[in-house]
C-alpha cells in the first residue's frame, strides 16, 4: 500500500478498524437471520461470508508490517485443504465435514493462546482477566479439538461407533481431568510462568476431549456435534476479550448461544438431559442390560420381499416414508425419490416423516432430500407426522430404528423410554427396509418389527429401494 | 479506542451477542438445522484473526511462528470451507420449486 504516512495512519487508527469491526458483525447477524428461512438462507450465509472478509481485511491493514510471508502461507494452505474438502464432500458425510471444520477451529483457539501464553512468558505484563480468557479458551479450544476429532472418527467408521467407555469410572476420570486442567489454569493465573503447567493443562483438556465423545454413541451424534460447535464459539468468544477485538466477541458468542440452542432442541427430542449424554451414551451397562432382556422377544419376524413390497404400496392411496440414518449410509436418497415419483404416478399421496434426530447431525435427513430434490411440502415434521400416520396405508421404513421404536412409549425399563417417536404402528401396515436384525447404534432390540402389521424387507436401502421402484414400473 | 477498551464494555458485549444469538437463531425451521450448524461453524472460524494480529506482532520466535501459521491454517479451513460446503447445502435446498413437479431441479442439474 502506497500510501501517506496520514493515509496509513488512518488505515490503522483503532476507531476506523473497530468501525470496520462493527459493520462485519452487523453483517453476522444479519446473514444469521437469513439463516432463519429457506428463501433468504443462501444470500444469509453470503452476507455472513463477506462480513468476515471484512473482517480478516480490517485484522490485516492493523497487522502493520512483517510476517505477511507467514499469513500468505498460512492462508494459502488454509484454502489448498478448505476448498476441495468442502466442492467434494458427499451430502451424507456432512457430519463429519462440520465436525471436522468445527474442530479445527478449536485447534485454532487453543493453538493461539499457548502463543499468547509463550509471547507474554506466561501472562507477564498482562491484566489477570486477559489471562483467565485465554486460558479459558485454551481449555474448550482444546476439548472442542479433540472432541470433534474423536465425533469425525466415529462417523467416518475410522473408529467403531459404538460407545467406548470405562464403564462406572468414566465419570470420576472425567471430573478428574477438569479438575487438573482448570487447577493448572489456576496456578497460571496466579502467577506461574511455567509452560510445562500450560502443556499439561493442554493435555489434561486433550484427554478429557477424548474421554467425552468415545462413550457416545452415534445416535446421540447430533447432540455432541452441537455441543462441540458451541464450545468452540464460546472459546472463540473468550479469545476475542482476551486480544480486546469486538468481532471475536459478537461472532463467537452468537455462534455459542445458536449451538446451546440447537444442543437443548436435540437433547428435548430425544428426551434426554445434556449431562446424561455427555456422561455416557445410553447409560453404559444399564443398555447392555436392556438389550440382553428384549432379546427373549416372543414375536416372530415375517419378512417380504420387493415384489410383494411394492404391491402394497401400488395399491395405498397414502404411504409415509420414515428415512433413517441407514438411507444415508446407502447414500439412498436419490433412489427414494426415484421410488416416490413412481408411486406419486399411480396416483399415491407420498409424506415424509422426519424426526429431529434421525441421522447424525440435526436436520440431517432434510439436507439428503433437498439434494435428492424431494418437495418442501412433503417432508413432515414429528408431531404433524404422528398425526397422519392413523390414516397412512403402508409407511416405508427405511433404515431408522430407535426413533421408531414404540419401546419409547410401552416399556418403561427401556434406555430410551419417554424419548417422543414417530408413531409409524399407527398405519395400517409397516415395511421396514433393513440390512439385517442388528439392533440399532442405541444396542435396543426394536419391537416394531415383531408386529403383527409389520413386515421385513432386509437388504441395502440403496438396492432395495431400487429393486421395489423396478417391480413397481412392471405392474 | 472509543471501544471495547476495558473489560466490563466487552463483557458488555459479550452478554448482548448472546441475547442477539438466541434471538435470532430459536426461529430457525428444523428443516434448516444442518446449514445452520454448518453456517454457525464457519463463522466461528472468525479465530483466525486472533491468528493474523498475533502473528503481526514483534517477538513471535520461531516455535511460536509454526504455531500460528498451523493456527491460520486451522483458521482458514474453518471459514472458507465452512462458508462453502453451507453455500453448496442451500443451493440445493434453493432449486425446491413451490409447486408442480420438480423440473426445475433437474434442469438445473449439470
Amino acid at each position: 500500500m502506497n500510501a501517506t504516512p496520514l493515509a496509513t495512519s488512518f488505515l490503522q487508527s483503532s476507531s476506523f478498524l473497530d468501525v470496520l469491526y462493527i459493520i462485519a458483525f452487523a453483517l453476522f447477524i444479519q446473514g444469521l437471520r437469513g439463516l432463519s428461512g429457506p428463501t433468504t438462507a443462501v444470500r444469509g450465509n453470503r452476507i455472513a461470508a463477506v462480513g468476515m472478509t471484512i473482517a480478516v481485511i480490517a485484522t490485516l491493514l492493523n497487522s502493520g508490517e512483517g510476517n505477511w510471508g507467514l499469513i500468505v502461507l498460512g492462508v494459502a494452505l488454509g484454502t489448498a485443504v478448505g476448498v476441495p474438502a468442502a466442492r467434494q464432500v458427499k451430502m451424507t458425510a456432512m457430519p463429519q465435514m462440520v465436525a471436522l471444520f468445527n474442530g479445527v477451529g478449536g485447534g485454532a483457539v487453543f493453538l493461539i493462546s499457548w502463543s499468547e501464553f509463550r509471547l507474554s512468558d506466561g501472562y507477564q505484563g498482562t491484566a489477570t482477566y486477559i489471562a483467565i480468557f485465554s486460558l479459558f479458551a485454551a481449555i474448550v479450544g482444546s476439548v472442542s479439538f479433540w472432541g470433534s476429532n474423536i465425533a469425525f472418527g466415529k462417523l467416518q467408521e475410522i473408529i467403531p461407533g459404538r460407545p467406548i467407555s470405562l464403564g462406572s469410572a468414566q465419570q470420576i476420570v472425567n471430573l478428574l481431568l477438569l479438575i487438573l486442567a482448570v487447577a493448572a489454569a489456576v496456578d497460571i493465573a496466579s502467577g506461574s510462568h511455567s509452560e510445562a503447567i500450560f502443556i499439561g493443562m493442554l493435555v489434561c483438556a486433550a484427554l478429557l476431549g477424548n474421554a467425552v465423545v468415545f462413550p457416545i454413541g452415534g445416535a446421540d451424534m447430533p447432540v455432541v456435534i452441537s455441543m462441540l460447535n458451541a464450545f468452540t464459539g464460546l472459546s472463540a468468544a473468550a479469545t476475542g476479550i482476551a486480544l480486546n477485538n469486538p468481532a471475536l466477541i459478537v461472532a463467537g458468542m452468537i455462534v455459542g448461544a445458536s449451538g446451546s440452542i440447537l444442543t437443548n432442541l436435540m437433547a428435548v427430542a430425544m428426551n434426554r438431559s445434556i449431562p446424561a449424554i455427555v456422561a455416557g451414551g445410553f447409560g453404559g451397562g444399564g443398555a447392555v442390560e436392556g438389550a440382553s432382556g428384549a432379546g427373549e422377544h416372543a414375536g416372530t419376524v415375517r419378512s417380504t420381499s420387493a415384489a410383494d413390497a411394492a404391491i402394497q404400496l401400488a395399491y395405498a392411496n397414502r404411504v409415509m416414508i420414515v428415512p433413517g440414518y441407514g438411507m444415508a449410509v446407502a447414500q439412498a436418497q436419490h433412489a427414494v425419490r426415484e421410488l416416490t415419483k413412481e408411486l406419486e404416478k399411480r396416483g399415491v399421496e407420498v409424506g415424509f416423516a422426519i424426526h429431529p434426530v434421525a441421522g447424525r447431525m440435526p436436520g440431517h435427513m432434510n439436507v439428503l432430500l433437498a439434494e435428492a430434490d424431494v418437495p418442501y411440502d412433503q417432508l413432515e415434521e414429528m408431531e404433524e407426522a404422528n398425526q397422519e400416520f392413523g390414516r397412512t396405508d403402508v409407511s416405508l421404513v427405511i433404515g431408522a430404528n430407535d426413533v421408531t421404536n414404540p419401546a419409547a412409549k410401552n416399556t418403561p425399563s427401556s434406555p430410551i423410554y419417554g424419548m417422543p417417536i414417530l408413531e409409524v404402528s399407527n398405519s395400517h401396515s409397516v415395511i421396514v427396509i433393513k440390512r439385517s436384525m442388528n439392533p440399532g447404534f442405541a444396542g435396543i432390540e426394536n419391537e416394531l418389527y415383531y408386529e403383527p402389521e409389520t413386515t421385513m424387507l432386509f437388504g441395502d436401502a440403496k438396492s432395495a429401494v431400487n429393486e421395489i421402484t423396478a417391480e413397481l414400473a412392471q405392474l | 479506542m472509543l471501544l471495547a477498551s476495558t473489560l466490563t464494555t466487552n463483557l458488555a458485549i459479550l452478554v448482548l451477542a448472546g441475547f442477539i444469538g438466541f434471538v435470532v437463531i430459536s426461529k430457525v425451521p428444523n428443516t434448516l438445522h444442518t446449514p445452520l450448524m454448518s453456517g454457525t461453524n464457519a463463522i466461528h472460524g472468525i479465530v483466525l484473526l486472533g491468528g493474523l494480529l498475533i502473528v503481526g506482532l514483534s517477538g513471535n520466535g520461531a516455535f511460536n511462528k509454526v504455531i500460528l501459521v498451523i493456527a491460520i491454517v486451522f483458521g482458514t479451513i474453518n471459514v472458507v470451507g465452512g462458508f462453502l460446503v453451507t453455500d453448496r447445502m442451500l443451493e440445493m435446498f434453493k432449486t425446491k420449486p413451490k409447486a408442480g413437479g420438480d423440473k426445475a431441479g433437474e434442469e438445473k442439474k449439470p
